[in-house]
């Protein structure tokens, strides 16, 4: 069979060449397939990198802590987890006296009503933005989530005792409240009614899920209970000391469970997450969501191979005299099959090749219009988008090219 | 074929008399279809033997079982009944493979309709059973090149069929079955689609083709075509009603005894 690749190689390229119109509608399916999958697996895997960016940015050795799992949320919260109280003071104290692998705590109080993001709006003269990520932090906050102060300064220990009214802006607050060139620094700006003098902006976060933490304004911690003296809910960072996340993950549930008063046989009632764990659980997702598709592409790719097979019955059909002729020369029955079974892999391969071309393309448009998404076609695409292909070719082109090999030769010979 | 002009006594098998060996030998040989409920016998018992280098005609009108015994002999099919040996091997008992082995190595089909690949050259039509013989590709373009010299188309190698006559188009196929230098080259009516005097070159470049050595065994319904060959075997209601010699063959043989 090996002998007569290339000759068959040749032959299906001649075939494919004789009908060009119904051989490129007859891989339409699998092209089509094939650009999806190069399509979505380019997102996916920009969105994985972004995700890997993004969290990695706020340190490897961080530990978030919330009442709900930090991290990535599909579908509502459970009734237990709606109950849930917030982290309170005096749990985050709790932490702060046992956890020895803790090298840093940063405590961040906001007035929650279900989950992140407070609300409220930020005014400089006629410029406003809304809504905003208000919040009160103090100034371990920079060291632990390992964020850049792009101009000016954080606000220190002095300013949060003494509950001054400064403030920390990111840096699309920046940017929307300050156009041109003007300089933020020393500026009051007005939140939520009330004025503050900015110290410092906060270094632009690249982030896949909306703009969030580019939204942050930031005030000292106290200077926030004094503000909204109802203010209830806290979300801290920990940084660990360098080699013992787990003993400090060990430690600090240890203080929670305890404060809290957790039953001994009753899940923790808050929830804690690495850069890691929420990558890996971001990972998950991407594969399930990357598996989906390689699924659903394989139906779209089974539907364009029913065409394949269709439209080798006919090119069987109307070869009936040729098979007979390769038969009375001496072509065997695997000789037959092969020479068929090339030509429907050569046309689902070729419907691949110019599919992985088109959902290269495809991600290069991406590139282009969404710059914050490194996309890029992953290797699984490319290989699967083949491998399926070929598979397709093989699967479907199997029956009409044993057909055409059980054609009997003389009366394939007398066929007009 | 290496084999100079026939007669050649000295290089046969020391048979009866002389004679050459024999290449095809049937006995027996029947052919039963089923048509709906009835049984038909398209062939009843035909015994025959063809020696090498013999140029034998194979005549009967259409229904006689001509065409089915062409058939079994290029091992196109295989008999309900009977024995078939060709060049000493039992062909009637071959499976599917061998018979496609036995078709490309010892048989060179010219069909009435020439069966040419209208999308291949001429030069690759005629490669096409060494392909399936597994011969290299340098080897298999030089064998072509010589075959299609021996039909004297050797100057139009890259042509298509559509691009050739009909005379030529037949020279191709003549040209595609000796390629493989098979025991017996099978012409099933090769004139039927040509006028008279492209008829004639055909027949004559056969006649060519038997001086060289090779077994030549014709189909045809028409006297004319089958006074080029040396014996006539006359089918009828799937019987052998006769077998005998040309004027021609009597002629050769008168020859020879004189030579």
């Amino acid at each position: 069979m090996a002998a007569h690749f290339k000759e068959n190689l040749q032959l299906a390229y001649d075939t494919v060449r004789a009908h060009k119109l119904r051989s490129g509608l007859t891989i339409l399916g699998v092209f089509v397939g094939t650009v999806t999958l190069m399509a979505i697996g380019s997102i996916l895997t920009g969105m994985n990198k972004t995700i890997v960016n993004e969290m990695r940015g706020f340190g490897t050795d961080t530990i978030f802590v919330y009442k709900f799992s930090p991290g990535i949320h599909v579908g509502g919260l459970t009734r237990e987890e709606r109950m849930r109280k917030p982290i309170s003071e005096r749990d985050i104290e709790a932490v702060r006296q046992e956890c020895t692998a803790c090298a840093a705590i940063s405590p961040e109080i906001f007035n929650g009503f279900n989950n992140f993001g407070t609300g409220g709006d930020a005014h400089y003269r006629n410029h406003d933005v809304t809504p905003i990520n208000f919040d009160g932090a103090t100034p371990a906050y920079p060291l632990v989530l390992n964020q850049d102060i792009s101009e000016g300064r954080y606000f220190d220990e002095f300013e949060n005792e003494h509950r001054e009214k400064v403030v920390v802006i990111g840096d699309s607050v920046a940017t929307a409240l300050f156009p041109g060139h003007e300089d933020p620094i020393g500026k009051t700006i007005e939140i939520n009614g009330m004025d503050f003098r900015v110290v410092g902006v906060f270094a632009k976060r690249k982030m896949v899920g909306g703009d969030q933490q580019n939204l942050t304004v930031q005030v000292p911690y106290d200077t926030y209970r004094k503000i909204y003296p109802g203010a209830r809910e806290h979300f801290f960072a920990v940084a660990a000391r360098p080699g013992m996340l787990d003993e400090a993950m060990d430690q600090i549930r240890a203080a929670l469970r305890r404060s809290r008063r957790d039953a001994w046989n009753a899940p923790d009632s808050f929830g804690m997450a690495t850069a890691d764990s929420i990558i890996s659980q971001f990972h998950d997702i991407t594969g399930k969501v990357a598996l989906a598709i390689v699924i659903i592409a394989s139906i779209g790719m089974l539907i364009g191979g029913v065409g394949v097979m269709n439209i080798m019955l006919v090119s069987v059909t109307e070869r009936t005299r040729e098979i007979g002729v390769r038969k009375a020369i001496g072509a065997r029955r695997r000789d037959i099959i092969a020479q068929f079974l090339s030509e429907a892999v050569f046309l689902t391969g070729a419907g691949g090749i110019i599919g992985i071309f088109g959902g290269w393309l495809f991600s290069f448009l991406i590139k282009f219009a969404l710059p914050n998404l490194p996309s890029s076609v992953p290797m699984w695409a490319v290989i699967a988008g083949f491998s399926i292909s070929v598979g397709v070719g093989v699967f479907f082109g199997i029956v009409p090219a044993v057909k055409a090999a059980k054609l009997d030769p003389v009366d394939a010979l007398r066929y007009e | 074929m290496s084999t100079p002009a026939a007669p050649q006594p000295t290089v046969t098998l020391p048979r009866a008399g002389g004679e050459r060996e024999v290449v095809i030998r049937t006995a027996d040989l029947w052919k039963i279809y089923q048509m709906g409920s009835e049984q038909v016998a398209a062939l009843r018992g035909i015994s025959i033997e063809i020696r090498r280098n013999e140029y034998v005609a194979i005549m009967g009108p259409s229904g006689s079982g001509k065409s089915t015994l062409m058939n079994l002999i290029g091992c196109l099919d295989s008999p309900t009944r009977g024995q078939y040996w060709l060049g000493g091997q039992l062909v009637s008992e071959m499976d599917d493979d061998e018979l496609a082995r036995i078709r490309n190595q010892e048989i060179g089909f010219v069909f009435q309709t020439f069966n040419l690949l209208p999308r291949a050259t001429a030069l690759h039509n005629v490669e096409l059973p060494l392909i399936y013989a597994g011969v290299p590709p340098q080897e298999r373009s030089a064998r072509a090149l010589e075959a299609l010299r021996q039909v004297d188309l050797g100057e139009r190698v890259n042509h298509k069929p559509n691009e050739l006559s009909g005379g030529q188009r037949q020279r191709v196929a003549i040209a595609r079955a000796l390629v493989n230098r098979p025991s017996i080259i099978l012409a099933d009516e090769p004139t039927g689609n040509l006028d008279s005097t492209t008829s004639n070159e055909i027949m004559r470049l056969l006649e060519v083709l038997w001086e060289r050595g090779n077994t030549i065994v014709l189909v045809t319904h028409e006297h004319d075509i089958a006074e080029y060959a040396h014996r006539v075997i006359h089918i009828r209601d799937g019987k052998v009603a006769g077998d005998a010699q040309t004027a021609r063959g009597k002629a050769r043989e008168a020859g020879a005894a004189r030579g």
